[in-house]
């Protein structure tokens, strides 16, 4: 495990990270990039550590995958920030720190003295981002939440799922919260380039609703310039021309997914042309396929279900005598716009992610193994992404942070301690 | 247009003014990234062909119902605050125009599939041999190293490549993936980031860097734990629903109305006992097994029809409004109108944005998911094709009036006479 931290693109910069659930990843993916990130806990260690799945399938507020996917390579404090002590604590804190990422509801920190206002008076150049359901303001501000309602709140669900069934969402990973934590990363570095500039920090406001809504397709244009409100359609999609085309083809051994299309793409144009070479090669082409013209009869502008249905029906009875395996290689290679539906099985075994380093394998040593986690999001030449520690233990960092860090005597260690505070 | 954007930008505090992006991205991740930069003060140049239009030019929904390559509205979202120059790179003059643009570049940033930028000899190497700084932002499905650097694809392969369509439906039926190209709306989260720390890094150190982004493995991040329950435990994940293991019921439930819905998870016996009260405790909801999260699972499918009778009888809105009173979570399932009508919330936040495009008129497109208290966005509305031409040829690149009629006299930029006939593509 490689400790030093100079060589990150954020290495001179500090985190305090009050965030919690799926929400830690932005500090996570901050950490990556080189900050020293530090996860402030309350005493007992975060809710959030008690959400599956475990390590060894073993509940413990130590092993919860969920928690460290989203908190490793940061350092671990306990703090009550609801008492006096505690709130002295972090103010001293955000002195010496550059951001400070929390997910409370809308107020909180203002009651207890926190608010930005109060930070910025400590540290005028400090970056606070506050991520919530629906923003600091508006009449919804204050709704009870969780990652199932922000499916609901920003469209995503009432267009996925099968028409005959109720909306459907990827429930049981925070994909809503994950996706808008990794945009306020982004919002954390706009703010963080001004500030070189201007050397005043600034409070940003995050909205996870409003961050699902990037996730919809052309639905807002569709309802903008058509008034047509997109239904949810299974694994089809809807073109331009409002016929819907399939996606999601049965095979041998499981799933595949292919972009069958044509029209004013050269390349899907070129990939339907293939597609149909291997079908005729293994005689599986009715002849009027094999004379398809994809560029005029496929145009998405005017194609007909009927068309579509004539078509897939071929494709269909194809792709179920070929295994996912050789949907991946042959297919491709062919230059078919296909790809295997991987399982977790199919993805821990594939060789693109093994070739470029993806897994990486973190030491635990008090529970004598090393745990496989996903590695860098992006490869940077010049700052590679470093895995540089496991994630902390409840309170593991107090010492070095509180008495090594800040010089607090060890005898207002123990009183804080005994009082509740860390 | 240019002018009103201009002057927007001036006036208002952006914080990436200054920073300036030769965008070679394409489709909708690429853009989508570079999209964070232009929105927030950076001049994006989106370098473009009219002999190959980006594919997001040619599908609808467009004005009018008539399609045409500037006649749409999802490009001028997905490519919201840049500016448009059409070249043709084939061409010796097109290339020429190119490199003008890599030279003046901050960012360097493409989305072609690896190989593509190397074939027109603008891969990272060249380019910084006559710009050392230069940030090189790359993102390709997955990635541009490994045995499958090659392998093009859009974001729907991506998804499945990286697993989240086999985790995505009903336990008794095949996967129904996520409607939309789902790694496209999700990897530029991460690249955005990874080009503002590379700036940041460049402003300490005077170094530019190669990024290289692979969708598939930025948006495994939103899988990870259950990545790692494989390698921990040897778990496989099938689909299940909108069922999570910790909560109980955690469902969309019918409610009055043509398809309308709401969200309700009960995390706590103490909300399951709160939203019994609120159904007025009905003789069914006294039963023991009821009563913890484990009976709740286990009687899962009983207890959904059962609170689908009270829920049925009423509008989601009341329903919303009633559960979340009491701490409970719950949202209405809001349709696309929905969010645009009838969320008087988001209405108040000012998320939905009316902007001009110069071909389409006015227009609505997603204003930024987030606010700063000192800083402004200076948003306006993507380009139609090639529609900044001067401005990017003369004004950014100095360039003569003389010097533009030989561009385009020599086919290195291109007109709407280099169109093909307009044919859709999604």
């Amino acid at each position: 495990m490689n400790l030093s931290n100079d060589s990150g693109a954020l290495s001179p910069y500090r985190v305090l990270d009050l965030t919690e659930g799926a929400l830690a990843l932005c500090g996570k993916l901050l950490a990556d990039l080189g900050a020293d990130v530090i996860k402030v806990e309350k005493p007992g260690g975060d809710t959030s550590r008690t959400i599956g799945p475990f390590y060894q399938d073993i509940p413990h507020s130590e092993k919860s995958l969920f928690w460290w996917a989203y908190n490793v390579n940061k350092r671990g404090i306990t703090l009550d920030i609801e008492t006096s002590d505690g709130q002295e604590i972090l103010k001293k804190l955000v002195r010496t720190s550059d951001f400070l990422i929390e997910s409370f509801p809308p107020g909180y920190l203002d009651a207890l003295g926190l608010g930005f206002g109060s930070l910025a008076s400590i540290n005028p150049s400090i970056i606070v981002a506050s991520i919530t359901p629906y923003g600091q303001a508006g009449e919804k501000a204050n709704n009870p939440w969780c990652d199932l309602t922000a499916w609901a709140s920003c469209g995503a669900a009432y267009i996925t799922g099968d028409i005959d069934r109720p909306p459907l969402c990827m429930g049981f990973i925070p994909q809503i919260s994950a996706q808008a934590a990794s945009e306020l990363m982004t919002a954390i570095l706009i703010a963080h380039y001004e500030r070189e500039l201007s050397n005043e920090g600034q409070h940003i406001d995050l909205s996870i609703q409003e961050s699902g809504i990037g996730v919809l397709q052309a639905t807002v244009e569709m309802w903008d310039l058509a008034k047509l409100d997109y239904r949810r359609s299974g694994d089809r999609w809807i073109t331009t021309s409002g016929a819907a085309r399939r996606l999601a083809f049965k095979c041998k051994d499981g799933y595949g997914i292919l972009l069958q299309g044509g029209g004013g793409s050269v390349r899907m144009v070129r990939a339907s042309q293939s597609l149909v070479e291997w079908m005729s090669e293994c005689d599986m082409a009715p002849n009027w396929l094999k004379n398809f013209d994809w560029a005029n009869e496929y145009d998405a502008d005017t194609l007909s279900q009927e068309t579509i249905d004539r078509v897939e029906t071929c494709i269909e009875g194809f792709l179920l005598t070929r295994t996912k395996q050789e949907i991946y290689k042959e297919g491709w290679d062919r230059g078919i716009m296909i790809a295997p539906v991987k399982t977790m099985e199919d993805i821990a075994s594939d060789e693109q992610l093994i070739a470029r380093g993806f897994w990486q394998k973190i030491e635990h040593p008090e529970l004598e193994a090393s745990v496989t986690y996903c590695g860098p999001f992006v490869k940077m030449s010049e700052t590679p992404l470093t895995s540089r520690r496991r994630p902390p233990l409840i309170g593991e960092h107090n010492l070095e942070i509180y008495a090594e860090e800040m010089q607090m005597p060890k005898e207002t260690l123990a009183i804080l301690k005994s009082s509740g505070a860390i | 247009m240019i002018g009103e954007a201009l002057d927007k930008r001036t006036k208002s505090k952006s914080p990436l003014s200054g920073v300036k992006v030769a965008s070679f991205c394409w489709m909708a991740a690429g853009p989508l990234t570079a999209r964070y930069l232009g929105m927030w003060g950076a001049t994006v140049v989106r370098i473009e062909s009219h002999t190959r239009p980006d594919l997001v030019r040619l599908q609808g929904p467009y004005r009018n119902g008539e399609p045409g390559v500037d006649n749409n509205a999802w490009f001028p979202t997905v490519n919201s605050s840049c500016y448009s120059a059409s070249i043709n790179i084939q061409t010796p003059k097109g290339k020429e125009l190119a490199w003008k643009l890599v030279r003046w570049a901050d960012v360097v940033a493409s989305s072609f599939s690896p190989g593509q930028m190397e074939k027109w000899g603008l891969g990272y190497e060249e380019v910084r041999k006559v710009n050392p700084e230069v940030i090189y932002y790359r993102s390709s499905q997955l990635g541009a190293s490994g045995p499958n650097k090659t392998r093009a694809g859009s974001g729907y392969e991506a998804a499945a490549m990286a697993g989240f369509t086999h985790i995505s439906g009903w336990p008794d039926r095949g996967p129904v993936p996520y409607t939309g190209a789902y790694t496209d709306f999700i990897s530029p989260r991460f690249g955005a980031a990874a080009i503002l720390a590379a700036l940041a890094y460049r402003r300490r150190t005077g170094k530019g860097q190669e990024i290289d982004e692979s969708q598939a493995e930025s948006a495994s991040y939103l899988l990870a734990p259950v990545i790692m329950d494989y390698f921990a435990n040897g778990r496989i994940y099938e689909r299940q629903g909108n069922a999570l293991p910790y909560a109980s019921p955690h469902a969309f439930f019918p409610c009055k109305g043509d398809d309308c819905w709401c969200a309700i998870a009960v995390f706590s016996d103490t909300h399951w006992k709160d939203l019994c009260r609120i159904m007025g405790n009905p003789e069914w909801s006294r039963k023991e097994q009821y009563r913890n999260l484990l009976g709740r699972k286990q009687w899962e499918d009983e207890i959904y029809d059962l609170v689908a009778q009270w829920t049925r009888i009423r509008t989601a809105e009341e329903v919303e409004s009633l559960l979340t009173a009491s701490g409970i979570p719950a949202s209405v399932v809001e349709s696309t109108s929905y969010l645009m009508e009838n969320d008087s919330h988001l209405k108040s936040r000012g998320f939905f944005r009316n902007i001009k495009h110069s071909v389409i008129g006015d227009h609505i497109n997603r204003g930024p998911a987030f606010k700063f208290s000192r800083s402004e966005d200076c948003q306006f509305s993507g380009p139609a094709l090639g529609e900044h031409n001067e401005y990017v040829f003369k004004e950014l690149l100095g360039m003569t009036d003389e010097e533009m009629a030989e561009g385009i006299k020599e086919g290195g930029i291109t007109t709407n006479a280099d169109l093909p006939p307009m044919k859709g593509a999604f």
